[in-house]
């Protein structure tokens, strides 16, 4: 697995940027995370939508549902783009530390 | 000579038939990716497992979709499909192109990506086989901003509505199958690029009951072409058929599966009982001279059609026999933008559309989206004589 500097330490990342070592997130790792996903700097908004990915990931061990992201949010899904270009899964989660979720193509 | 790198594949090429193998190896000369993939394979078939890694999330700036990541698992012993991935291109309604148009796109991706496609992908879309991630925005603005075209849908969103090329070239289509498809497309861009569903959804659009695009096994939400009041028969043409030995009794009135035709020897006449008459379309396809669809034309909405993954395959139940589909199409999307609501709302995550029914049942579901059951919904009356009751009901 390859490395990247975030949040000024080395961290293991999958070939779609991916943090491999979710107990080391923590805001500053999200902040670099998002520079290179064209969200930074990152509004409250976008904190909201990271802090609630983190809690659900941590309570559940998976990202949530988009329906229940945007209801308990009360952000849409528009915003959530204009907030991370990559969308929920490659932008939001990303910057979250969650794992990559897996999808069907 | 030197020995081939790819022995097992070559065995697909010494069949009767066309063979990807010979085609990739085309572009093997010229890009080292498909040289790549080829010996990837090779080894795929060697090693009896795939060596594409699961997953894999790339994309472009404000989409959700149209992107497949492809990552080899042995990056060091094929560099040049280390990154592999795929992209769909929505395809224009009924595959209709001009020639300009697909050297474009061969052109972009050949300066992009592998020079590898795939006309078409079962959904419909143009599929362009392997680039990088970072030749992904730059080929998507080029293919955008260039050539017209858009991307397709992919994950758990919309996917690219498809059609049959209906009334371009086919006297039988009984809607404009191109203008309800590219209007579709246009309206429901979010729902195609921002994925937010618990799965797939997909809307496939047939111009008449022969259904050439198989709408009714392919798709979550068939609209297939119909017609209201009776076919039309030209007698004159009909005697031309007997005249000419066609032998009606046999290969037409016999196989109608209602017995809703007769023919009169004597009179040499068909004749119809329209209120039998499913409209399956035998006869027209067997007499296309003397006969013709009626002229009161709409669509019949079906639900719930899909392939095997969680469940069984489903085919798609009738929901509303029949709608007028005239521009702008407004009944149609009121009640789509429901079903979806209903689904999003009751599906479980990887769960279709005609699941969520299953598991629910079908009078739930007609009752929350606000249609009536009706008659056409069933294959058959049931021998079951116990009747569904709800509490409420008195």
């Amino acid at each position: 697995m390859p490395k990247a500097k975030l949040g000024g330490a080395e961290i293991e990342v999958d070939e779609d940027g991916f943090i491999q070592e979710p107990d080391k997130w923590n805001q500053a790792i999200a902040e670099d995370i998002a520079r290179t996903e064209e969200a930074f700097p990152m509004k409250e908004d976008a904190w909201k939508l990271v802090n609630y990915l983190r809690k659900y990931y941590l309570d559940f061990g998976i990202a949530p549902p988009i329906r229940m992201l945007t209801k308990q949010t009360g952000i849409d899904l528009k915003t959530i783009y204009r907030l991370f270009p990559g969308g929920p899964a490659k932008g939001a989660c990303k910057v979250a530390g969650l794992p990559k979720p897996t999808g069907c193509v | 000579m030197s020995e081939s790198e790819t022995p097992r594949l070559d065995q697909l090429e010494t069949g009767p038939w066309p063979s990807f193998v010979s085609e990739i190896k085309k572009m093997a000369g010229r890009k080292p990716a498909a040289r790549d993939l080829l010996r990837q394979m090779e080894l795929s078939y060697k090693d009896r497992v795939t060596h594409w890694k699961h997953g894999g999330i790339v994309g472009i700036r404000s989409y959700g979709g149209g992107v497949i990541g492809r990552y080899s698992d042995s990056p060091e012993q094929f560099p040049d499909v280390a990154a592999f991935h795929t992209i769909r291109v929505n395809q224009p309604s009924g595959w209709f192109y001009s020639t300009k148009a697909l050297r474009q796109i061969c052109d972009i991706w050949e300066k992009y990506g592998s020079g590898l496609t795939n006309f078409h992908g079962s959904t419909g879309d143009i599929i362009l086989l392997g680039t990088t991630t970072e030749k992904l925005q730059p080929c998507f603005n080029e293919l955008s901003d260039e050539a017209g075209f858009d991307l397709g849908g992919s994950g758990s969103a919309l996917r690219t509505p498809s059609c049959c090329l209906g009334p371009a070239r086919c006297e039988w289509s009984c809607i404009d199958t191109l203008d309800l498809c590219n209007d579709l497309t246009h309206s429901f861009q979010d729902e195609l690029h921002r994925p937010a569903w618990p799965y797939k959804f997909k809307i496939k659009i047939s111009g008449c009951p022969n259904d050439c695009v198989a709408s009714i096994a392919r798709s979550d939400l068939p609209i297939i072409g119909t017609w209201r009041d009776s076919l039309r028969i030209d007698q004159e043409e009909v005697r031309k058929y007997a005249a000419d030995g066609f032998d009606i009794e046999n290969e037409v009135v016999a196989l109608c599966p209602t017995d809703a035709l007769e023919w009169d020897e004597k009179t040499l006449t068909l004749k119809l009982k329209a209120e039998d008459c499913v409209r399956c379309m035998h006869c027209i396809n067997r007499m296309p001279k003397a006969l013709r669809p009626g002229l009161e034309r709409g669509a019949t909405l079906l639900i719930g059609g899909k392939a095997p993954i969680m469940k069984g395959a489903f085919l798609s139940w009738v929901l509303v026999p029949f709608m007028p589909m005239t521009p702008p199409y407004t009944e149609f999307k009121v009640l789509v933008r429901k079903i979806w609501d209903w689904w999003d709302e009751n599906g479980k995550t990887r769960e279709r559309v005609g699941e969520v029914i299953e598991r629910l049942g079908m009078a739930r579901f007609l009752r929350d989206v606000g249609l009536k059951p009706l008659p056409q919904m069933v294959f058959r009356p049931r021998a079951n004589p116990y009747v569904f009751w709800r509490s409420e009901q008195k």
